[in-house]
């Protein structure tokens, strides 16, 4: 595990980009229980005030130190992508495998369905979500719909993976020495699947990250949980671009993008890694 | 010609599920939330100051046949599909009493043409760099151009759209940040107007463009950099085919056909971004409409938009399909 990572490091330099860039978000995140404010408290510090060494990002027209509250925004972001990531992750695994192993009539209906969910637009249905449920949206619930919404994409991938390790003499083998499907599924194919679930879990936080924020600016989420959204959709709401006030939105807005660019990153490079053929290439050349 | 019959159908069977899936999830978001939507609306109005007991009770009657409050579920549920499909949803609250379907009808115009143009845009000029890169893999331009393509391809729509409105709207304020044209030009087929929506789409194109270009970019580079290692590109170049004329011919065509499929697969995402891109432009389209009428607690309109987005999304992707076999000629066949 190590020498891969070294490897990684040494002839990927997306990779290595990537894990810099993750390495200095997760930290930021990880500042977050340090801080000397509670995030929900208002007008604990002077509104307005400019970056100074005494608040590196300013203060905000709240009265909240923009440091301090970027690291909980950032922490309660990531924890969102990774709880949408988690649970989405489940239900295309299901999806995918079993789509895949069983084929025949089982796969085309599962393909109906998940070819419905990567065509429907979501967000609007995510807006019409959030107008009926008004005060009732919270973090976990919009996680929840957002991972129920977002597996379709990856189920395809993971079935079509699981349609040619299906015709590979081991599944034959194991279907004769008697073990069951869901056997056979776990223990024989899902070592073989668990790669590219990697990989697009990376991206699924990045989508989920990315629906997250753009409904917290509008304020479609309970705004008042510190994301990187809703510092976003205060900064507007106290008009801070025509104030001046340029430190709330601009130091957010650059965190959130290192974090999509790192994502991306770590994602491609995971990608070109499972590919031998790609792997190979690039050692071989050194770098190029 | 009889195998193309059969698959046409088949899509359309799929455009149906689409959108009876898409539907039915409005109907179970709608009708299963905690809240009273019918009381919760009227308790809106009249706190908004609308007074008037003659439209307070006309809209409490539109509002209980709308949701279809009242009865069982499945006697609601298909009653919900009545109104569904003679496409009426009452008259909008926050315009009254306009109907919701004539403002649908004013914003549509805006968005699809918003849309097709930023995809046809985004997707020829993404395969057509991609498959440049692909092919010319030591070209430093080109490397130089994946980069910067790629580098916008992960942020989200909203965050670039955010960024384009802080460069233009607060720095450097060359281009209209806000609107569909300017509002003192007469709507109209002259050279002013024509012009003056240009310069408003400018900013909203651009947003949808850049996040969209990386996607078909790396697609094609893939792509591209499988095909140029099969035989008969290495048999062309070597029977001294102009290059010029393998890339686009040989090389570019053959690799389009799955792009096809990856721009039907991602036209839902597209509609998404171009909704929140109109949003931050304040462009008159739908996804303006969208996200106003949530803030004016206008459920007719909300729930109109969202049932035009899902069938006018599916019927694009639809389309494509059927289409499909201009690229694919395989697929006549099959």
């Amino acid at each position: 595990m190590l020498k891969i990572l070294r490897d990684l490091f040494r002839y990927n330099l997306e990779f290595a980009i990537g894990a810099v860039l993750m390495a200095v978000i997760l930290g930021m995140a990880a500042l977050s229980a340090f801080s000397p404010y509670p995030p929900a408290n208002i007008y604990v510090v002077a509104p307005d005030v400019p970056p100074s060494w005494a608040h590196p990002f300013g203060t905000n027209s709240r009265g909240q130190d923009v440091f301090w509250q970027l690291t909980f925004a950032m922490r309660n972001t990531l924890l969102f992508g990774f709880a949408v990531a988690l649970l989405s992750r489940l239900l295309s695994l299901l999806v995918g495998l079993v789509a895949g192993y069983q084929g025949g009539l089982t796969d085309r209906v599962l393909m109906s369905i998940n070819d419905t969910f990567i065509v429907i637009p979501l967000f609007p249905l995510l807006v019409l979500f959030y107008f009926v449920m008004r005060d009732y949206m919270n973090w976990a619930l919009l996680a929840l719909v957002i991972a129920c919404l977002g597996w379709a994409y990856d189920a395809r991938l993971i079935r079509s993976i699981m349609m040619s390790l299906k015709t590979r003499d081991f599944t034959k083998t194991s279907v004769f020495s008697g073990m069951k499907m869901h056997e056979i599924v776990v223990r024989e194919h899902l070592p073989y699947v668990m790669p590219i679930v990697f990989s697009t879990t990376l991206n699924n936080i990045n989508w989920s990250i990315g629906l997250e924020v753009t409904l917290s600016v509008l304020g479609f989420t309970d705004i008042n949980k510190p994301t990187v959204g809703t510092m976003i959709f205060w900064a507007n709401q106290h008009s801070a671009m025509v104030a001046g006030v340029w430190w709330w939105f601009v130091f957010p807005t650059a965190f959130i993008t290192l974090t999509f660019i790192a994502l991306f990153l770590l994602a491609v490079s995971m990608n070109e890694y499972i590919d031998p053929r790609s792997r190979l290439a690039r050692m071989g050349t050194g770098g190029g | 010609m009889r195998s193309y019959g059969i698959y046409v159908l088949t899509r359309f069977a799929q455009f149906l599920l689409v959108v009876f899936i898409g539907i039915s999830l409005t109907f179970f978001i709608t009708h299963l939330s905690p809240i009273d939507p019918v009381e919760q609306m009227i308790a809106g109005m009249t706190a908004m100051g609308q007074s008037d007991p003659e439209a307070v009770a006309l809209m409490r009657t539109a509002l209980q046949e709308l949701y279809g409050t009242g009865g069982p579920l499945m006697e609601q549920y298909f009653a919900y599909w009545g109104r569904i499909l003679s496409a009426d949803f009452g008259p909008s609250l926050s315009s009254f009493p306009t109907p919701v379907s004539t403002l649908i009808s004013r914003a549509l115009p805006w968005t699809v043409g918003l849309l097709f143009t930023c995809t046809v845009i985004s997707w020829v000029l993404g395969n057509l760099l991609g498959g440049l890169a692909g092919y010319f893999r030591e070209s430093r331009m080109l490397k130089l151009a994946g980069v910067i393509v790629m580098g916008f391809h992960p942020v989200p729509y909203y965050i670039i759209a955010f960024v384009l409105l802080i460069i233009f709207g607060l720095m450097w304020p060359v281009l209209p940040t806000s609107g569909g044209a300017a509002a003192n030009l007469p709507r109209g087929w002259n050279a002013e107007y024509v012009l003056s929506v240009l310069r408003h789409s400018i900013l909203p194109a651009v947003s949808i463009v850049l996040v969209g270009l990386g996607g078909w970019f790396m697609g094609m580079r893939a792509l591209v950099s499988n095909v140029v290692t099969e035989d008969y590109v290495t048999y062309a170049e070597l029977g001294g085919v102009r290059r010029s004329r393998i890339l686009p011919f040989y090389v570019i065509r053959n690799a389009l056909v799955p792009q096809v499929t990856g721009l039907a697969m991602s036209l839902g995402a597209i509609f998404n971004g171009a909704i929140i891109v109109e949003f931050v432009f304040g462009y008159p389209g739908l996804g303006r409409l969208l996200i106003s009428a949530v803030y004016a607690g206008d459920y007719g309109l909300v729930l109109g938009v969202t049932t035009i987005s899902i069938v006018a999304v599916s019927a694009a992707v639809f389309l494509i399909d059927i289409l499909y076999p201009v690229f694919d000629p395989r697929v006549k066949l099959a």
